[in-house]
């Protein structure tokens, strides 16, 4: 896989998983899959898999903040949620993909 | 940036925190697919096929873990870590295999640190307690004749010490001598004599008392205090707190007792521990040849300075020859022809760090090359085991492994080995960095002191040995696996010929250095012995074996010059009238002592010196009957008698190169020359012989009567067969017959005396002995294990040749042979480069060629037995083979 293609894809899951824990609040992990297939509309076709390795990644930079706990159905797993450094990322990653997809429409648009 | 810092740390952290983490991940993983597959059952799905799209949905499980662990840790550290267990699981279990490799490293390594420690601690930190010695620099004189330094006259120092802008300070620190008496037993104790500011100098600030004040460096004898060591203070003085204010009688002055020096501080001399230290204006009483601070042209102080920081050598440098050529100007009488410069410590011409500097540098020479033997041998015993586990390595090859992880996998099990090594190596450092004292022959009341210093610079310097060590050796195997052929390997086994095989070439390489770097220690060390020998069987031009000297000082037991006129006569009475003795004679200095002989200006009647000389000349105050008992025959003229005494005409006995400098061919006998501004008759010429050195060039030298002089000669010289013991104890029992309070020092022979004088190259001969059989052992164990791989690696040839009829001896010719070409091209190889190293030893060679054919034959035989021996049993367990059972097999 060439990594310019894979930074891309593993910034925008980074942006939707922090997007995600914003509107629901402490997720695990299937939760946030779910979640972000079903909002793209199973337009995004993720492996659930490759979620785990960004969750690391975003607690690691203490963005996400981890703690295992109960779900739903009874089963034991580890909730996420966004810690305020999150939301701060959250923004300004919100504002410079406005940014970058305003510039690429226009771009788009005038050629 | 402080998220990058943080998920830094997180992983570092996560490195030790493996198994709850790794836990963990299979618990989280576990739960998702868990409700994933909940998810797909409540759609409808078998839990069969609710689990298989659950699964599918999440993409590889075991992918994923590999992804998240190289998220969570760091991956360099963790392979490091891996590679690390590896090299320690490989080495446990091996243990025969790593012991030897240890050994053979830490040898390697910790013959390295010993010398750089030594050469630390001796050459260029030598003063331990002394403050900025990195700054400090040696000063002394330098003539026409004596390009190598001599002493300085203390009016010069001043100067010096007046006009000189780039030194923080200047001291002087000349070494000098007494006896103190314990008991009935005298002891030689060595002091030094220095300026005032000394102390303050050097920055250490006596533990008790004061150091010296200013101006107590001037004036005739005018300042009898001492600062006395620690030891000192200890031993003698029994650590007594009241010391300061004490007295103490040194060369029969009392002296009050005004400081001690702090534990560890051993003065500013290397090689030799000082006991006391006094000020400049007390010369008189500890140097030969009276008062001479006001004497321009009496040179005996040695002298430091320490160099403003940022100020080059070379800068202190031209500043002391501005200084020196201004004085030559101001002065020309005494200072015509003349400089002061200066040496960094490490090349100081006054003290022992001259006569070491030479064997330590050929040292490091040596203990590199002993380095090397070891890396080859650790290379070989890797490369033997590289091609045991070539099939491992195929194997990592073939399941993906790229080169340069083998590479680094192989460089870790170096670095393991060679870490090893270093901690051995620096044990043995540390065991081993006094052991230079012990090389050097004891010496009655001298404390030899030569330590070595293990600071930060010899640390890094081995950990560097340590590191190069890594890449010679892991290097080796390393390069192995670039030439691994994988298809092939896999296939084959291996089925060798006896050096039939190419892969072969590397191990014989590494042989063939050993033998060639053995082989140069042999001559280096055959060569030195060479010159050891020579130097102590080279006449001296008096008689080694038949003459014993000893010594009853009389000065610092309180004797006026009369008394002790009267004692010696009364004891050389008595000792001539022992059995035994057949003659004996009292002198002022015994030649190859430390103890320098007076110089001094003198006058020729008749000579003109040459617009820039000042004739100087060394001389001897020796009693009567001297030349006869020392054995130094005389060529014209007579000896000295006891009617040479202080009323009879002055007379003098020069020596031919004397004779010859200063009368050019005229006969001297009856002739004048003028010391110290007095005329004495010249009634002898005495046959050259040796007095500061064996190795000194011949050198104008003259005697004058003890008792027309300064009648404080306390040598003793005996010409007797007896042995030195039994005339121990006969000449301590007239000594003390005469006064119970004084005892005589120890007794020894002319030899010993040469001997000792020549303790640098017998150290020299023993550490390059010591070595360079090292090297043998190690090329030895190379050899066997080359030629023991060969033999065991081509059984199959072997049987072979055996079922088709080769007899025993032909296999044993085989294997032999072959050893022994492989030697014989390491010799040539050896011998070419000994030819050209040797030339190195320059100094330390006394009148033997750095290409004395004795030494490389010598070497040539003893590799060469040395070889077969290593070859041999291989050889015969060669001819062991059993062809049945090799052919079936």
């Amino acid at each position: 896989m060439p990594t310019s293609k894979s930074e891309v894809l593993q910034g925008t899951l980074d942006l939707l998983t922090l997007k995600t824990l914003d509107s629901v609040g402490p997720m695990h992990g299937f939760g946030i899959a779910l979640r972000i297939q079903q909002v793209s509309k199973d337009l995004l076709q993720l492996n659930q898999g490759t979620l785990y390795p960004a969750l690391l990644r975003l607690e690691q930079r203490g963005w996400l903040a981890s703690k295992w706990g109960v779900s739903e159905n009874n089963r034991k797993a580890k909730f996420y949620s966004l810690t305020r450094a999150g939301r701060k990322q959250l923004e300004e990653e919100a504002e410079s993909w406005d940014r970058m997809s305003a510039m690429i429409n226009r771009v788009l648009r005038t050629t | 940036m402080s998220a990058t810092l943080r998920s830094i740390v997180q992983r570092l952290t996560a490195l030790f925190r493996r198994r709850r983490l790794e836990d963990d991940l299979d618990d989280e993983l576990r739960s998702h697919l868990e409700m994933s597959a909940e998810v797909n059952l409540r759609k409808g799905m078998s839990p069969a096929d609710a689990r298989r799209e659950a699964l599918r949905s999440f993409g590889g499980v075991e992918q994923t873990k590999e992804i998240y662990r190289e998220q969570r840790g760091l991956p360099m550290i963790e392979t490091t870590w891996q590679d690390l267990r590896f090299a320690l699981r490989m080495l446990r279990r091996s243990p025969g295999f790593s012991l030897l490799a240890i050994l053979c490293l830490t040898l390697g390594i910790g013959a390295n640190a010993a010398v750089f420690s030594w050469i630390e601690g001796i050459l260029f930190r030598p003063y331990p307690a002394v403050a900025h010695q990195e700054r400090l620099v040696a000063i002394g004189g330098t003539s026409r004749d004596e390009p190598r330094g001599t002493p300085l006259s203390w009016p010069d120092f001043q100067d010096l010490q007046r006009s000189c802008t780039l030194c923080e300070t200047l001291f002087v620190s000349k070494i000098t001598g007494t006896t103190l008496s314990i008991g009935d037993r005298a002891e030689r104790t060595t002091g030094s004599i220095v300026s005032a500011n000394y102390f303050d100098a050097i920055g250490v600030p006596p533990m008790l008392g004061r150091g010296f004040l200013p101006g107590e460096d001037r004036g005739q004898s005018a300042h009898p205090v001492a600062v006395i060591s620690h030891q000192l203070w200890q031993g003698r003085f029994k650590g007594d707190s009241a010391i300061v204010g004490k007295t103490q009688r040194l060369n029969g002055v009392i002296h009050t007792i005004v400081g001690v020096a702090p534990e560890g501080f051993f003065g500013t001399f290397v090689g030799w521990g000082m006991q006391f230290w006094v000020p400049a204006s007390m010369e008189d009483i500890f140097e030969a040849g009276g008062y001479k601070l006001e004497d321009r042209g009496a040179r005996w102080i040695e002298a430091y300075a320490r160099l403003k920081p940022g100020v080059t050598l070379q800068q202190g440098q031209q500043e002391f020859a501005a200084i020196s050529g201004r004085l030559e100007v101001e002065y020309p009488a005494t200072n015509r022809g003349r400089a002061i410069r200066c040496w960094p410590l490490w090349q100081t011409p006054f003290n022992n760090a001259g006569t070491l500097l030479p064997t330590l540098e050929i040292m490091l020479a040596v203990v590199a090359f002993v380095l090397l033997i070891a890396c080859a041998n650790v290379g070989n015993l890797l490369l033997v085991r590289s091609f045991a586990r070539r099939h491992e390595m195929s194997v990592r090859l073939a399941v993906g492994a790229g080169r340069a992880r083998l590479w680094k996998q192989l460089l870790t099990e170096g670095l393991v080995l060679s870490l090893f090594g270093a901690a051995g190596g620096l044990l043995v450092a540390y065991w081993c960095r006094h052991a230079l004292v012990l090389l050097f022959p004891a010496r009655g009341g001298v404390q030899m002191h030569l330590p070595g210093e293990i600071d930060w610079r010899v640390l890094a310097l081995s950990a560097g040995v340590c590191l190069a060590t890594t890449l010679l050796m892991g290097l080796v195997p390393a390069l192995q696996t670039g030439k691994i052929d994988l298809a092939q390997s896999m296939k084959m086994e291996s089925a060798g010929v006896v050096g039939g095989r190419a892969r072969a070439w590397a191990r014989s390489g590494l042989v063939l250095v050993q033998v060639s770097l053995s082989f140069v220690l042999l001559v280096g060390a055959g060569l030195l012995m060479q010159s050891l020998l020579k130097v102590r069987t080279a006449s001296p031009g008096f008689n080694t074996r038949g003459v014993q000297d000893t010594a009853i000082d009389l000065v610092s037991a309180g004797y006026t010059p009369a008394r002790a006129q009267t004692f010696q006569d009364a004891l050389l009475e008595r000792v001539r009238a022992l059995p035994g003795v057949e003659s004996a004679a009292f002198a002022k200095m015994t030649p190859l002592s430390y103890v320098s002989s007076a110089t001094a200006p003198i006058v020729v009647d008749g000579y003109q010196p040459r617009p820039e000389e000042s004739p100087t000349v060394e001389y001897n105050e020796v009693g009567d009957d001297y030349f006869a008992t020392m054995g130094i025959p005389l060529l014209a003229g007579r000896e000295f008698t006891r009617a040479d005494d202080e009323k009879a005409a002055l007379a003098a006995v020069v020596n031919e190169t004397m004779a010859q400098r200063y009368w050019q061919g005229r006969n001297p006998l009856g002739e004048r020359l003028q010391l110290k501004g007095r005329w004495i008759q010249v009634v002898g010429v005495a046959k050259d012989s040796k007095y500061s050195s064996v190795r000194e060039n011949a050198t104008p030298f003259f005697f004058v009567p003890l008792r027309q002089n300064s009648l404080r000669g306390s040598v003793l010289n005996i010409r007797t067969p007896l042995a030195p013991q039994t005339m121990a104890t006969a000449i301590a029992r007239e000594v003390h017959a005469l006064d119970s309070n004084l005892a005589p020092y120890e007794v020894i022979t002319m030899q010993e005396q040469l001997d000792r004088s020549t303790s640098a190259q017998m150290v020299a001969v023993t550490l390059v002995g010591i070595l360079s059989a090292l090297a043998l052992v190690l090329a030895a164990i190379g050899l066997y294990g080359v030629m023991s791989y060969a033999v065991s690696q081509s059984t199959r040839e072997l049987g072979l040749r055996m079922a088709l009829g080769a007899g025993t001896s032909n296999l044993l010719c085989l294997v032999l042979s072959r050893g022994l070409a492989l030697t014989g091209a390491g010799l040539l190889l050896g011998a070419a480069t000994a030819l050209l190293l040797t030339r190195l030893l320059g100094n330390l060679l006394y009148k033997v060629s750095p290409r004395d054919p004795l030494a490389f034959g010598t070497a040539f035989a003893v590799m060469g037995v040395v070889s077969l021996a290593a070859s041999f049993l291989p050889a015969w367990r060669a001819t062991r083979t059993d062809p049945a059972q090799v052919l079936r097999g």
